[in-house]
């Protein structure tokens, strides 16, 4: 059953299998309206599972689902549509009138304003990311669904796009999922970091460190130490 | 040929070394490179035609081989007589009409079977059955049932284009990413609007590799629709002068198939370039 809050998600009793194999087991999950979540787990636990019912992309997933009405959904690939010019990907879906302007606003968000008329095909990894999230954008969500966006970036680039979201986030203030393999951008990022296993939400780790955050802030190795643990890496080299 | 698919692309600088040189140079030299590569290719095409006009006059080929200086003199008195153009517009009409229906039939049936499973189950099983036939090999049957007039010649062009486009529609639609579809619906696009915004153009670069072949195959059912029962085209022009021993005007027509074929594949390319444009980016880099 699917619910339209207009404040946040307050999902219960979230259930999926595949066969007889049970990846969500009854997973209760609540975002404040405005909070920043990270969801972290073993490759294969079921995150993009978790996200792709929260995008109501999944119609048989069970349970109850209070989502808002506005969602937007970034993957780790852009999934631009290589045939769309690069502004008519960024409003793709979007109805109304000035669809070129609010392409090119939230194009300037991401600093690529310059390649509103671009083919897909002739961006880079980064930039293609970017469009992706200036698409998320136009539809000012109330929910935004990131599925490890910047996996495939590079370190450098994979920086900028995190101080990018983290910008971002602030000035507009979705609530947020974000699934990430990477225990420090998840500490960068979010108010809480959620670690999935065994088709539950096993940890709730609250991250209270002041923003903007430092990786080398004395709480932020305690933390980092922690969710490690919780993901099974005891012995990391320090 | 030093030229090979390996070497990087003629626009490429050649190495990162060496002095830099300016742009107008650069491209004044890939101008010249171009220039010359066609003086090339044309002039492979010259040795053939001067050895060809040489073997003639000598006699070496015997007496039934035209030169090609008298198989331009027969296509002038063709065209001046204006049997070339009257027999090539029946020919065209034929074609355009089979065009017309088994392109209009292949890509329905195609979009049919590409975007329903419906349309999968009722469709996919008898056109691929009905595929593996020959389809030139319908001449006897459709002489008997539509006669030896304009309907069975058209029928055949249109049968026989209607599964080179019909596979590729199919194929190409079922060979859209699945990934950009579901982010497409998760931006709010609606049904129509995935299948116009979305799987279309995404299967296009396939359907248009179908029309190529479809069009292929329609000169080809031309020539043998027009090789029986005929009294006009450029089939029948074949057939006089073939009873006539005319060889120079056989010629003709066998150089007017060479260019229609020609003059279609120019065009699927045109529209290919315009159409698919955004690849061009791929290319560029
Ligand atoms: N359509 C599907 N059919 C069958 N099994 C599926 C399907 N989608 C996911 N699964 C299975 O569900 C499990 C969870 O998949 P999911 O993609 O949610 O993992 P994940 O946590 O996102 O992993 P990763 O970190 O590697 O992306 C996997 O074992 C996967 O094989
Ligand atoms: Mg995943």
């Amino acid at each position: 059953m699917t619910v339209t809050l207009h404040e946040g998600v307050r999902v219960r009793g979230l259930s999926r299998s595949f066969g007889d194999r049970t990846v969500l087991d009854r997973v209760d999950l609540d975002i404040a309206p405005g909070e920043f979540v990270a969801l972290l787990g073993a490759s294969g636990s079921g995150k993009s599972t978790l996200l792709r019912a929260l995008g109501g992309l999944d119609p048989q997933a069970g349970g109850d689902l209070g989502l808002p009405d506005r969602k937007a959904v970034v993957y780790q690939e852009h999934r631009l549509l290589p045939w769309a010019r690069v502004w008519k990907n960024v409003v793709l879906g979007v109805k109304g009138p000035d669809l070129k302007a609010r392409a090119v606003a939230a194009l300037t968000e991401v600093g690529l304003k310059d390649r509103a008329e671009a083919w897909p095909l002739t961006l880079s990894g980064g930039e293609s990311q970017r469009v992706a999230l200036a698409r998320a954008l136009v539809r000012t969500p109330q929910l935004l669904l990131l599925d490890e966006p910047f996996g495939a970036l590079d370190a450098l680039t994979r920086m900028k796009a995190q101080e990018l979201v983290a910008d971002l986030w602030a000035e507009h203030r979705p609530a947020v999922l974000l699934v990430t393999h990477d225990v420090e951008e998840a500490l960068l990022l979010a108010d809480r970091a959620l670690l999935l296993a065994d088709g539950r939400l096993a940890e709730e780790i609250t991250v209270d460190l002041p923003r903007p955050r430092a990786l080398d802030h004395p709480d932020f190795v305690a933390l980092r130490r922690r969710l490690l643990s919780g993901l099974g890496v005891e012995k990391e080299n320090r | 040929m030093s030229v090979d698919v390996l070497d990087p692309p003629a626009g490429a600088p050649a190495s990162a070394a060496g002095p830099p040189v300016p742009a107008a140079r650069r491209r004044a030299a890939a101008r010249s490179r171009s220039l010359a590569r066609t003086a090339r290719r044309l002039s492979g095409l010259v040795i053939v035609l001067a050895a060809w006009q040489a073997g003639a006059s000598a006699g070496l080929l015997g007496s039934t081989t035209p030169s090609p200086a008298q198989v331009v003199a027969a296509a002038g008195r063709l065209v001046e007589s204006g049997e070339l153009a009257a027999n090539l517009g029946v020919s065209l009409l034929r074609v355009l009409k089979g065009l017309a229906i088994g392109l209009s039939a292949g890509l329905v049936l195609g979009l049919a079977a590409g975007l329903a499973r419906l349309g999968e189950d009722l469709v996919d099983a008898p056109v691929q059955a009905v595929r593996m036939l020959p389809h030139l090999a319908l001449v006897p049957l459709f002489i008997i049932w539509f006669g030896i007039g304009e309907t069975s010649k058209v029928s055949l062009i249109a049968v026989g284009v209607v599964f080179p486009l019909y596979i590729n529609v199919f194929h190409g639609i079922r060979g859209v990413d699945e990934r950009l579809v579901e982010s497409a619906r998760s931006c709010g696009v609606g049904r129509f609007g995935l299948i116009t915004k979305v799987v279309l153009p995404g299967a296009l670069p396939q359907i248009l590799v179908g029309l190529r072949q479809a069009l292929g195959v329609a000169w080809l059912s031309l020539v043998v629709a027009e090789q029986s029962a005929t009294s006009a085209g450029i089939g029948y022009l074949i057939n006089q002068a073939t009873q006539f021993m005319r060889t120079d005007e056989v010629f003709v027509v066998l150089v007017v198939y060479a260019l229609l074929g020609l003059a279609t594949d120019l065009l699927v390319r045109a529209v290919e370039r315009r159409a698919l444009a955004w690849r061009r980016g791929l290319v560029a880099r």
